[in-house]
């Protein structure tokens, strides 16, 4: 079985690699960055996936997050984050479950919540 | 040490020291660890401990820590070290790295914040400009009381010891890989002094200390306890 490549699906929103977006990004479906963003992200139902080229400054909220590529600022995921071999992440995580590939580098601090029990 | 006695050495770790198990393209090795032992009676036996890893990020050991309630902080000081922004010139004109904007960019937390740090084989490798403002600094970060684990190769180790990076996989039980350098970091920060090499790829032993330059390292703290091991490990276990 090959491993996902995280690469971005058709009818994705996408943030391409000669993109710098600064400000507040929020939405109801999956985003895929490949290119810079600056403030904050809030897709509380949705996951955002950094690609490999993809820099990102800001404080995250959505329910998963996977990163190839550069990531500065705090993420709250409710569900899960995924940093990749290529991921470089500074800011403290949030989530109920993390997976991190060998090589990735992390600097800060790992909150794991339990789910909530209904 | 010649090449035979270093065969000889290698052989004798075969059978006696860590348990090798070849992987594809890499090596996993597995070591009991008498430090580690003693620290993980803290870690099981108290609640919601705030403990620092200063080594590669490992979901392992963060997994470890989770699911006993604790918080843990990753921060990969060797990886940050090679930061080309840090290097810079000392008093004699000696490549060397800026130790001053090393610690106002990493290790930034408040005093007496940590329970624990662990501290891996960080001072063999760090830069030497770096090592003790970097000890001083986790001096600041532990709590009264709090322990800090560190391992330290002996002369016999030979300069060629690999960097590796340690993944929690028991009480008192470590598995350890060799650390591939990211293409980026695959530079020397200060010249010949903290070169990587091409054969490598990895961290290079900048140095051995012996128990006395160790308790020099550590002498701020409150207690220092040294805990031998069959594979050229000293394993400390310093208490602030």
């Amino acid at each position: 079985m090959s491993a996902p490549t995280a690469a971005p699906a058709s009818g994705l929103a996408q943030i391409g690699k000669s993109v710098f977006v600064k400000g507040e990004l929020s939405g109801s479906e999956d985003l895929y960055v490949d290119g810079q963003v600056e403030g904050s992200i809030a897709l509380k139902s949705n996951s955002l996936t950094v690609g490999p080229n993809g820099q990102v400054k800001a404080s995250v909220e959505a329910k998963g997050v996977i990163v190839l590529g550069k990531l500065e600022g705090n993420i709250q995921a409710s569900d899960r984050v995924e940093l990749r071999k290529s991921a470089i992440v500074t800011g403290d995580i949030s989530t109920q479950r993390i997976s991190i590939e060998e090589g990735a580098y992390l600097k800060g601090k790992v909150d794991i919540h339990r789910a909530d029990v209904k | 040490m010649s090449s035979v006695s270093q065969n000889f050495m290698k052989l004798f770790r075969g059978s006696s020291g860590p348990e090798a198990i070849a992987e594809q393209g890499s090596q996993k090795l597995t070591r009991r660890s008498s430090g580690l032992g003693e620290l993980s009676r803290t870690w099981e036996s108290a609640e919601a401990l705030c403990v620092l890893d200063l080594g590669s990020t490992s979901a392992t050991n963060i997994r470890h820590f989770t699911e006993r309630g604790h918080r843990i902080y990753s921060e990969d000081l060797l990886t940050a070290s090679t930061e080309p922004e840090l290097l810079t010139k000392d008093e004699n004109g000696v490549a060397a790295l800026d130790s001053r904007k090393f610690l106002a960019d990493n290790l930034v937390y408040p005093a007496a914040h940590f329970d624990v740090v662990l501290c891996w084989n960080l001072p063999d490798y760090l830069d030497e400009s770096l090592v003790k403002p970097v000890v001083g600094r986790l001096w600041s970060v532990l709590k009264p009381g709090g322990m800090l684990l560190a391992f330290f190769h002996t002369r016999d180790a030979g300069p060629d010891s690999p960097c590796h990076r340690f993944h929690i996989i028991g009480g008192d039980t470590l598995e350890m890989k060799r650390i591939v350098l990211r293409q980026e970091a695959r530079r020397p920060p200060t010249g010949t002094a903290h070169g990587v090499t091409s054969t490598s790829d990895g961290f290079q032993l900048q140095r051995v200390f012996n128990n006395r330059h160790i308790e020099n390292l550590f002498r701020d703290f409150a207690s220092i306890k040294f805990f031998l091991a069959r594979d050229n490990i000293r394993e400390v276990l310093v208490v602030r």
